[in-house]
């Protein structure tokens, strides 16, 4: 720490689910430069002010979607926003929104985790191909097709900017949602009629009512609200051709 | 296995629903709530006999069918999800059977009266 | 023994909390007054199929004060709802191809508002002069 460093106030909300009733909100100033994230602010905390606090992070280059949390409200990765953004306001973190508090700003992903589970994240071939015949070929227009949706780090942000997940957790929600649009529209992919029916479902699509906040939020720009809306038409599809053509539901 | 919910049907009336309204619902309560009463424009323009005649012909009764029902689907919709919005859990099928059956009784009354004109 | 105890954040008040929700809000709130004009449509054309008397009555509602003041906020709201609904259409239609290319977002809202003035338009000319 050099004596040109400017000091920003760091609010967080603390919750230690062994003392405390409920969470609050502990202060503290912490030296910076102008390269730092806000990430790096939490590290300072702990390594030199409260070594209690707890938080999680792994890449600090926004990829491996561990370090999200509420920054002034608003779900950002804080590997990839910056101290001096703030400066000199102060900054308030708190643990990712609509997800209960493990501790401090650690989650309980738990739910997500089994969601995602839910939506089988992996190419089901119509018939596996044996080592002789080769990869699975797909065209650039085909990847293209899947490219933006692809590009997921189960970071939640999006799960924290919806609402709908916040006031009804059994809503499927954005990034599952979005990563089974991602492997229905995979020309190698043929589990599509399976997964229809988590979509069709009161807790698929049909959970959304468009707030469109989970796109603005997510830092890949993997715009999951376009993946679920447009799930809104192709389930209404299914609805109704079903009867005209049957397939994937019941 | 996930149950597969009726959700598109009234989704599809809410969407067609918010097609009309973003397209002639300015016009619309421009003319008939604004210009014709404060009298920007003639009284013609609303004169019985013009809209007597409109509910004539069946492009204008269809014209005032879709622009009388549909949007009330679009709101009945809206208005019902904002209830959870608002932390109203309770009573959906009271609620649903309200919001939804009075746009249902939004779209027979209209269709019932411009058949009989 | 764990002393796991994860905290459940209240909901309570969240729409005030983000200027997004605010704004969500009151993209929802539109629909009460879609519904209400399309209310007072409904009872214009009961008036009208009661005769001329029964219209002219309904005309002569339309011009009280409190019926204007509805009628030029409700204006406001369905202005607010086309320029909303424009602006998520197309996260709901399938993306737009041209020449093997993805149509660029802000294209398609463009696109949309061109269109709907032209509605509007050709709409306005109708009602006045058709
Ligand atoms: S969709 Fe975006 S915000 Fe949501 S988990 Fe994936 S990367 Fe994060
Ligand atoms: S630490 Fe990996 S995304 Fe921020």
């Amino acid at each position: 720490m050099t004596s040109n460093d400017k000091i920003i106030e760091i609010e967080v909300l603390r919750y230690r689910p062994e003392q405390d009733e409920k969470p609050f909100l502990q202060s503290f100033k912490v030296p910076f430069t102008d390269d730092q994230s806000v990430l790096q602010g939490v590290q300072y905390i702990k390594d030199y002010l409260d070594g209690s606090l707890s938080f999680r992070w792994s890449c600090r280059m926004a990829i491996c979607g561990s370090c999200g949390m509420m920054i002034n409200g608003v779900p950002k990765l804080s590997c990839k926003t910056f101290l001096r953004e703030y400066y000199p306001g102060k900054i308030t973190l708190e643990a990712l929104k609509h997800f209960p508090i493990e501790k401090d700003l650690i989650i309980d992903l738990s739910d997500f985790i089994n969601k995602l589970e839910s939506i089988k994240p992996y190419i089901i071939p119509a018939a596996p191909r044996t080592l002789e015949q080769g990869e699975y070929l797909q065209t650039p227009r085909q990847l293209d097709r899947i490219a933006q949706f692809s590009s997921c780090i189960n970071c939640m942000l999006c799960y924290a900017a919806c609402p709908q997940y916040g006031l009804k957790p059994d809503y499927l929600g954005p990034a599952a949602i979005t990563l089974l649009h991602r492997y229905n529209e995979d020309n190698r992919d043929a589990a599509k009629a399976e997964r229809m029916q988590l979509l069709n479902a009161h807790e698929g699509v049909w959970g959304c009512t468009l707030v469109g906040y989970c796109s603005d939020v997510c830092p890949k720009d993997v715009d999951p609200a376009a993946a679920i809306n447009r799930n809104k038409l192709n389930s209404t599809m299914d609805y109704f051709l079903r009867f005209v053509a049957p397939r994937g539901g019941n | 296995m996930s149950k597969r919910s009726n959700e598109p049907i009234v989704w599809s009336l809410f969407g067609a629903g918010g097609v009309v309204v973003a397209h002639t619902m300015p016009v619309l309560i421009f003319v008939t709530g604004i210009a014709v009463p404060l009298g920007l424009v003639s009284a013609d323009v609303l004169a019985y006999e013009r809209l007597a005649g409109l509910a004539d012909g069946w492009f204008g009764k269809l014209f005032l069918l879709v622009i009388i029902s549909l949007p009330l689907w679009q709101s009945a919709h809206r208005i019902f999800l904002s209830l959870h919005d608002f932390g109203i859990t309770g009573g959906e099928t009271f609620f649903r059977v309200v919001f939804y059956g009075a746009a249902l009784w939004g779209t027979l009354l209209p269709l019932f009266l411009l058949v009989g004109m | 023994m764990s002393t796991r105890k994860p905290y459940v954040r209240p909901m309570a008040g969240w729409w005030l909390k983000n200027p997004v929700y605010v704004r969500y809000i009151l993209r929802e709130s539109t629909a009460v007054f879609v519904g209400i004009y399309a209310v007072i449509l409904l009872v214009g054309l009961l008036r009208l199929s009661s005769g001329e008397a029964a219209w002219n009555n309904w005309l002569i509602a339309m011009q009280s004060p409190g019926a204007i003041l509805f009628h030029v906020v409700a204006m406001g709201a369905a202005v607010y709802h086309s320029v909303t609904w424009f602006s998520v259409a197309p996260k709901v239609m399938p993306p737009l191809m041209f020449n093997g290319e993805k149509v660029p977002v802000a294209k398609i809202v463009a696109g949309q508002y061109i269109f709907a003035g032209i509605i509007y338009l050709v709409l306005l000319g109708l009602i006045l002069w058709g």
